[in-house]
This record gives C-alpha cells, structure tokens and sequence, in this order.
C-alpha cells in the first residue's frame, strides 16, 4: 500500500490475505487517476452533465433563515450516493474490471451501483438483506428495471451488515473480474480515503456557495452520520476552518435503551468489515443488532476518519431520535417544500435545535437526499 | 519444541502428513461440541483446529457460517470455547490445537490471547489480519505465549511471502484458489506456492480451503503440502448424522500415500 489507510488508531485494512492484493490494486488505480487530467475530465463531466452538479445551496425561507440546505436530493438518483458511484464504476472500468458487486440497505446504494452499472455497461450483482429485499420491494424493481441482479441474503440478520458480509464472500472469489462498489466511507483502505475523495465535492461547492451567499463561512455544518459519507464528503473541505462539524447519528428509539445506530456515542472500538472503528458490540465483541426508523443510518460500524475525528474533537456528533427526525421532516415538507430523506432529516432535526439556540449562528446542513423512498413509510408513521 | 513442531517431526519420520480436523466450537452445544473435540482424535486427526464463533465471520462460506450461527443461538460464550479448549487440553496433552477466529474478538475483551494460551490452544489464526496488519498481533502473541499463523494464496506476492515467513510460527495455512472456506468443489494445489513459501523460510505448509475427500488429501500431500485442514466437509459429516470416525480415518489415511515417501 502506498498510503497509511490510517485515521489515528483506527482504520486500516482487516480482510483475508486473499483481498490484500485487489485493494492494493485499487488504491494504486485510484491514487493514478486522481492524478490523471483524463480521469478528472471524465468524472467532472459525468458529474456536471449526467447527475446534475453543481446542486444549489438553499437558504430557508419558513423555516429558521440562518438554515441553509446543500441540496444533494437534487442529484441524479436521489442521493448523494451518485458523486461516488461514479468515481467508482470509472476506476472499475479502469482496472478492466467487468463486473460490479455492490451491498445495499434499503437499497439507495443498490439503485446508485445499478445505475453506473447501466451506463458503464458492467454486470451488476446487489447484495440485499432478504429482510431488507421484502420491505423494500420497490427499490429492489428499480435495481432490476437497470439490469442489476439483487440476491437476497439469507444468513444472520438477513440486513445490511449481513449483505456486506456477503459481497465480501463474493469479492474473494471474483476479485479478478470484479470490482466491489462498497456504498460508504467505511471498509477497509483504500475506501474511507476514496469515498471521501469522491464525495468531497459536496464540501466544496457548499464551501464556496456559502461565501458566496452570505459572504463568510458558517458557524456550524452539519450532516448525518450512518457509514459517514456524506458527513465526511461535507466535512473535508471544511477541516482546516474555524467551522463546528457535527455528525448527527440515528438515536432509534432512545439512546438509553438498544434500538438505536449511534455507533460514535454508544459504541466502542472494534474491527468490523475491514477496518478499526467504532463498534456496536456485545462484551464478547459480537456485533449488535441496530434499529432506525432510516434505513441510511442503521449499520452497527462507522467510517474510520468520524472515529478518529470524535476522539480528535475536531468533529462533535449527537444523536436525533426517530421522532424527531419525523418532526424535522415533516417541517420542511411543510415549510419549505421539501420532500427529504429519513436520514437527512436527522441532520435537519439538530439543525432546527441550533438555529433556536443560536440565532445568529449560520448553519449548513447536508441534505443527503430526496424522500421519495420514504413517502410510504411516512404516511404510515404520520397518519 | 512445541506441540506443533514435534507433531510435524513425528509425522516426517514416518512419511506422512498431517491431517487436521476444524470444528467450531459449541457448535451445536459445549457438550456435544467438547464429545466431538475427542472424537476426531481417536479417529486419527493429528491436530485440531477450532474456530470461536463470530457473529459476522466474512472468510466463512456456508456451512462454517451456520456452525458459528448455531453455537452462537445457543448462546455459546467465549469464556465458554475456552472452557472446552481446556478440557482437550487436559485430555489430550500432546496434541496440537489452533485457533481460528476473527479480529473483533480479540481485540474486543482484554485478555484473550493470555487466556487462549492458558487453556492450552497453541496458535492463533485471525482470519481478518493480513500480513500488513499482522505485526502488533504478533508482539502480543509472542508475549502470551501463543504461536501466529498466518494465511498465504496463490495470489500472495513474495514480499507478502517474506513478511509471513517473519511474523508466523507453527504452520502456514495455505489457500490455493481464490474464496471462502467450505466453497471448492475440486481439490486443486498449487506446488508452486509451496516452494515460494520454502523459499521464504516459511512455517510448514498446511492446505486449508477445498478438502473434503481422499484424492483432495493426496493431492495436496503431493503438492508439498505437511498436511491439510478439513472444516466444512468435517461439519457438514457432523451435522447429517454421519460416521465421522469413518470420514476422518478415511482422509487420515491418504496423508499415508505413497507418493510422500518419494
């Protein structure tokens, strides 16, 4: 490896010997194309006129007007999701590789890998939680409508950490032919450092539309924190300034009981799925079993750089709780227009505490994405 | 000379391989799983290999996952796969016994690798910790009194090779294709392997992945090979009521082929 893959004492690269070339492989395609003004060229250009950036910068209008939105729901597919898949399918595409395998929750992630995997024209094989596949049937259709496979996992929980499990079974056989489009900055190196990377551009377009805006920087950003990529795509730009970072992770039902994902304020280190991290674990070090009204924010691990930046104190992290995540997103519906994803609207329900307890205080909150997936849901909740 | 050593040393003598037999331990219960740690020693395993359940155990295939999954649903500790490792010890002091886990519950409780030793397991094998992350692990193991053994594919560069040879003890653990374990249908060995890993100075050479019959023993054993590991075919006998005494003296005696002794 030619990096450290290494945030403080955590990160780094736990898989089987098997996998040690094949990340070595990427990290070396990927530090080369960062480097290479024709990868550059390619990836700016599908991200300018395949998924639409720049997104627009939004400031409130009903809601606290020190509030202003990144809006990555705008972006092709929903989520913010897109900025990186990209990135990803052209280095796979670079490496030679033919096929993509990918894990997916809900199944956001599965639709974004379906989605490069169409226009790059790579086979696409989604590992899904088989408990995940039932309730999320529609997303499961959209993978397919794009020509992606989606094998429903049947082994321990039958969720997200299981369809990791999964697609990393697959990669040690496969890697030869097959690049794993892991869905966040967590995993082993190189993936914290390359997802970050690719979701950067959220920070940095929001760095310079906020200047632009309001003429100085905000006083506190904030994004959601499940994996941690668009937290940590937001945060990058931001790290060298005088700006509060605040990770917002699923408080579930309560961070006094189980039935939560707050891996950073409940959980404590361990190695899950690559790399040392924050964990939820039992005394043994099995891991737990999570819960979040966003299925985004239910995952028992945390990319490696929040962990560090947690114990660094570069970056606060708190919890929202399932009804106030519905609260946040039930009032920017009403009072913007705004339609957000359950995750985002974790990040919004801080924001909201924020603005009332600072009024002059500018906030930027990363809306990571649209609700459209979580209208259903909603309804059942709201009615 | 550890238990390791003197086993292959014994083997050598006689031209044989070893055969080693991979259970998960508690898996179904502790006392089945503590009848069946006996059992595939009196049906001639040379060492056995025992994984400590994990709840997400990424390097397994089916079969060893389900084991894992079973010993973990019926509430299997692992104060409690020490516990059983202890009693082996006590019944079968001269008869090499490794660890197969993950990182997780290693790091997660203080003290494992001391207690590990203490209840007499003589390696430890972390399926998630490459040579590239392997070194602290090793300090630690030097220090509670436990041998390394690390993974090497067909696919694992030289220099990989060297640094393996550096941090491992009792054996090499060797995988010949790429996969999970419990996933190869044919017994394929790379003999090229071997000789990287001799050329390296490497710890005897044990081929783990893809063994469950008689000509898959034979071949690794002709391979170069010091002998094999069996697990998911071993479970799988296990599980389907097999004669698992007959399973296991059968692949025993194909570390007796003759070709080992050209």
């Amino acid at each position: 490896m030619r990096l450290s893959g290494r945030f403080g004492r955590y990160g780094g690269c736990y898989v089987p010997e098997i996998l040690v070339p094949a990340l070595e492989q990427l990290e070396a395609a990927f530090l080369d194309a960062q480097v290479d003004p024709a990868f550059v060229t390619e990836l700016d250009g599908l991200l300018a006129n395949y998924a639409g950036r720049p997104t627009p910068l939004t400031r409130c209008r009903n809601l606290p007007s020190n509030i202003y939105l990144k809006r990555e729901d705008l972006l092709h597919g929903g989520a913010h999701k897109t900025n990186q898949v990209l990135g990803q399918g052209l280095l796979a595409q670079r490496m030679g590789k033919r096929r993509l395998i990918a894990e997916t929750g809900a199944g956001q992630h599965g639709v974004a890998t379906a989605m490069v995997g169409a226009l790059l024209g790579f086979e696409t094989v989604v590992y899904m939680g088989a408990e995940d596949v039932e309730r999320q049937k529609l997303n499961v259709f959209r993978m397919e409508l794009m020509g992606a496979r989606v094998v429903p996992v049947e082994s321990g929980g039958r969720t997200l950490k299981d369809a990791i499990n999964e697609a990393l079974r697959d990669w040690s056989a496969s890697f030869e032919t097959t690049h794993y489009l892991l869905g966040t900055a967590a995993g082993p190196h190189p993936f914290p450092t390359m997802v970050r990377e690719f979701q950067r551009v959220i920070g940095r377009e929001a760095r310079s539309q906020i200047i632009e805006q309001l003429g100085r920087l905000p006083d506190a950003v904030v994004a959601c924190v499940g994996g941690g990529s668009n937290a940590i795509g937001l945060f990058a730009d931001f790290l060298d300034d005088a700006v509060r970072l605040i990770g917002v992770e699923a408080a579930g039902k309560g961070l006094d009981g189980e039935e939560h994902g707050a891996t950073l304020l409940r959980g404590t280190a361990g190695t899950l799925h690559g790399a040392e991290t924050y964990v939820l674990q039992d005394a043994d070090g099995q891991i737990a079993d999570t819960w979040s009204v966003s299925a985004g924010l239910d995952y028992p691990a945390v990319g490696p750089q929040h962990a560090h930046l947690k114990d660094s104190g570069r970056a606060f992290y708190v919890g929202a709780t399932d009804a106030e995540a519905l609260a946040a997103f039930k009032a920017l519906a009403e009072g913007e227009g705004i339609l957000c994803a359950f995750e985002s609207a974790h990040a919004l329900a801080h924001a909201l505490k924020l603005a009332e307890a600072e009024p002059e205080s500018a906030i930027l909150v990363g809306l990571s994405g649209r609700g459209d997936k979580d209208v259903a849901h909603a309804q059942g909740l709201l009615a | 000379m550890t238990r390791y050593s003197a086993m292959f040393e014994r083997l050598a003598a006689r031209r044989e391989g070893a055969f080693g037999a991979f259970l998960m331990l508690g898996d179904p219960d502790l006392e089945t799983s503590a009848g069946l740690l006996h059992a595939v020693v009196a049906a001639g395993a040379d060492m056995v290999e025992v994984g400590i359940p994990f709840s997400d155990p990424v390097a397994d295939g089916p079969v060893v996952q389900a084991a894992a999954r079973r010993a973990l649903d019926a509430g299997v500790r692992v104060d409690d796969c020490f516990a059983l490792i202890a009693g082996f010890r006590a019944r079968h002091p001269d008869v090499p016994l490794g660890i197969l886990t993950y990182a997780n519950l290693v790091v997660a409780r203080t003290g494992f690798m001391r207690n590990a030793a203490e209840a007499g397991a003589d390696s430890l094998l972390i399926a998630d910790v490459p040579a590239l992350e392997a070194e602290r692990f090793g300090l630690e193991m030097a220090q509670a009194g436990i041998e390394p053994v690390l993974i090497a594919a067909a696919n694992t560069p030289d220099a990989t090779l060297e640094r393996i040879a550096k941090l491992s003890k009792a054996y090499t653990y060797c995988v010949s294709r790429a996969g999970i374990t419990g996933t190869h249908s044919a017994g394929e060995f790379d003999a090229r392997l071997i000789r990287r890993l001799k050329d390296a100075g490497a710890p005897p050479p044990v081929f783990g992945f893809g063994i469950s019959e008689s000509q898959h023993v034979r071949s690794a054993i002709e391979a170069g090979a010091a002998g094999v590991i069996c697990g998911s075919a071993v479970i799988n006998c296990v599980s389907n009521r097999g004669d698992v005494a007959a399973f296991i003296g059968k692949l025993k005696d194909s570390t007796r082929n003759e070709s080992v002794t050209q």
